[in-house]
């Protein structure tokens, strides 16, 4: 399903944000949101899934504007990874992962047996079926984010956001978990720290500064060596990869 | 061969969960017929469930009149009073840390009790806006205090855990100032009163003060239980509840107002009783986990359990003399509190 969002703008405190933000994501494909610390790549995603009101602008995904909707039908559209560093509740990794099912379900409707099985085939999509007895607390990072990825999945949705999936993990697990993102299939918008991560794994950027968009299309076009510099204050230089032949972005201090 | 970590999520799990709260209705019914022949007089328990069925059948006739009176007009209600207030405040509790996210809330923490109390003496004593009674006189202070609690604790549309609980401390201070000057300003003589509104008492309930509570406590709890999987959501995070179609601003006002209307239904019959919101959800969760579904019906009956308990308590330890139930629930609780506070340092950023 198409993401369209147009002229958005966001105000925290009085502050600007956001300022007329505009990003069309196609069907099927994966998009990054990429830019420095502070440049509105959380802020946006949080627009789109719901969690934080723009003052102007709008978010299509497909034919409905998320705002002008519920929350519960926004929830059977979009699915989000988020950032939660203080999951200090004993939730299972299996009643984690049901929670998925949230927008489905209807007042005192219980759990049934439809829904156990799309939590099952969720976690078996995501390699974590064998966790989910286990406290999803104390599992690692990439484990987490995995199981995260999988309630997304029991969602059901079209669209799958993810902000900064593979902050925090090791590099086996970061990989792993872009890989897993790309083989979905899903409408995907996903902000990423590491420019070399969104060259592999996106089909196209967008890069923000201050609220803004600086540039966007596909990674070789946004990531030009003279915008790396000037926004990231580095060189750099997509590269063929020594093992694998794919463009990769390396970068060296100035 | 990976290295996991083998213990179960929570000891009741399954059909555990079924027994567990066929257990505590069992319990309940139990502690609330043996609490009612415990006091001055006793009377054996099957003398109690004979009077009481007697009533509930509207066969009377044959009962002798002292036990009756002693069984039906005093005792039961008192019991039954200390159960719903233990339901209601568990459950208020519960509502307050959904909402912050954060295990220290409860109405007594919070200033709400405080608040509701404030509210409650101020319609009795001064008899302004005596039109909505005094109970709606604690829902006002309740409501006014939770918010002022709230407004206080935040920046920029996040709640801080140390600023809700030291603001929730301020105004509870200030509402308790204010109810014990209220107090004795009207009537010096009454300081049997101000004790009442500070600490809490089922002592001298009737039936007439147990309807509103009971049924404030019976709705909010139903209504919880529809939003138990939204809660479930919100307890892990805003931004997790909102992406999964939670509209969070809307659930978190409405828990609001839900634990407003408990602890006010609760302070304007058995005044100010701390920290049974603190301690029920605490253990309750020890025992079936986080899930809300399981946490809000064992919660209500836990609750019920313990505050008749602890009520039979404050009546045996020093017979004849009784102690106000406040005191007991105070010296479970805070100790408890210290050790949340302890524990939970990290959530509290």
């Amino acid at each position: 399903m198409k993401i369209q969002i147009e002229d958005l703008s966001v105000m925290i405190d009085d502050l600007p944000i956001l300022g007329d933000v505009s990003v069309e994501v196609e069907t099927g494909t994966v998009t990054g949101l990429i830019g420095p610390n502070g440049s509105g790549k959380s802020t946006l995603l949080r627009c789109v899934y719901r969690a934080l009101k723009p003052v102007r602008g709008s978010v299509h995904i497909g034919e409905s504007d998320v705002w002008r909707g519920n929350a519960r039908e926004a929830g059977r559209r979009t699915a989000v990874v988020v950032q939660d560093h203080d999951l200090d509740n004993g939730f299972s990794v299996e009643e984690t992962v049901l929670m998925g099912r949230t927008p489905h379900k209807g007042i005192l409707e219980r759990d049934n047996a439809d829904d156990r099985d799309i939590v099952r085939d969720a976690l078996d999509r995501v390699g974590m079926a064998w966790a989910a007895r286990r406290v999803f607390t104390r599992l690692s990072g990439g484990e987490r984010q995995r199981v995260l990825v999988a309630r997304a999945l029991a969602q059901k949705t079209p669209v799958l956001l993810l902000d900064e999936p593979t902050n925090h993990l090791d590099i086996g697990a970061q990989l792993g978990l872009l890989g897993l993102v790309r083989e979905l299939g899903l409408t995907t918008v996903v902000a990423l720290h590491d420019l070399d991560h969104a060259t592999t794994y996106c089909d196209r950027l967008v890069l923000l500064r201050s609220g803004r968009v600086l540039a966007a299309g596909v990674p070789s076009e946004v990531l030009e060596p003279e915008r790396v510099a000037e926004v990231f204050g580095v060189r750099s230089a997509i590269v063929p990869h020594p093992l694998t032949g794919r463009p990769h972005l390396v970068t060296a201090n100035q | 061969m990976r290295l996991v970590d083998q213990r179960r999520p929570h000891p009741v799990q399954g059909k555990g969960f079924i027994l567990l709260v066929g257990g505590l209705a069992i319990a309940l019914a139990l502690a609330v017929a043996f609490s009612v022949g415990v006091g001055t007089v006793d009377v054996p328990v099957a003398r109690v469930v004979a009077v009481v069925w007697a009533h509930l059948t509207g066969d009377t006739a044959g009962l002798d009149p002292l036990t009756d009176q002693i069984v039906w007009t005093f005792r039961t209600p008192r019991v039954l009073l200390a159960a719903v207030a233990g339901a209601g405040l568990s459950l208020a509790g519960l509502c307050l840390q959904t909402l912050v996210r954060n295990p220290l809330a409860d109405p007594y923490t919070f200033g709400v009790t405080a608040g509701a109390s404030l509210g409650a003496v101020v319609v009795m004593t001064t008899g302004i806006a005596a039109g909505i009674g005094v109970a709606g006189g604690a829902f006002a202070g309740s409501s006014l205090s939770l918010l002022v609690v709230f407004v206080m604790a935040q920046r920029g549309g996040r709640l801080i855990g140390t600023s809700l609980v030291l603001a929730g401390v301020a105004v509870a201070y200030l509402g308790m100032a204010g109810t014990g000057l209220l107090q004795l300003l009207v009537d010096p003589s009454e300081l049997r009163g101000v004790m009442f509104w500070l600490l809490g008492s089922v002592a001298g309930a009737s039936w007439a003060d147990l309807t509103i509570p009971a049924v404030a406590t019976a709705v909010t709890g139903l209504w919880l239980m529809s939003r138990g999987r939204m809660m479930n959501a919100l307890a892990t995070g805003e931004d997790t509840a909102a992406g999964l179609g939670v509209d969070v601003n809307r659930l978190r006002v409405l828990l609001l107002v839900a634990a407003s209307l408990l602890t006010a239904t609760v302070v304007s019959v058995a005044g100010g009783i701390g920290f049974v919101g603190l301690v029920v959800p605490h253990a309750v969760r020890l025992v079936v986990g986080p899930d809300h579904r399981k946490v809000i019906p064992v919660s209500l009956l836990g609750g019920a359990v313990f505050l008749v308990l602890v009520d039979l308590a404050t009546r045996t330890v020093n017979k004849p003399n009784e102690m106000p139930i406040g005191i007991f629930t105070a010296a479970l609780g805070a100790p408890f509190f210290l050790m949340l506070l302890r524990g939970r340092r990290r959530t509290l950023r």
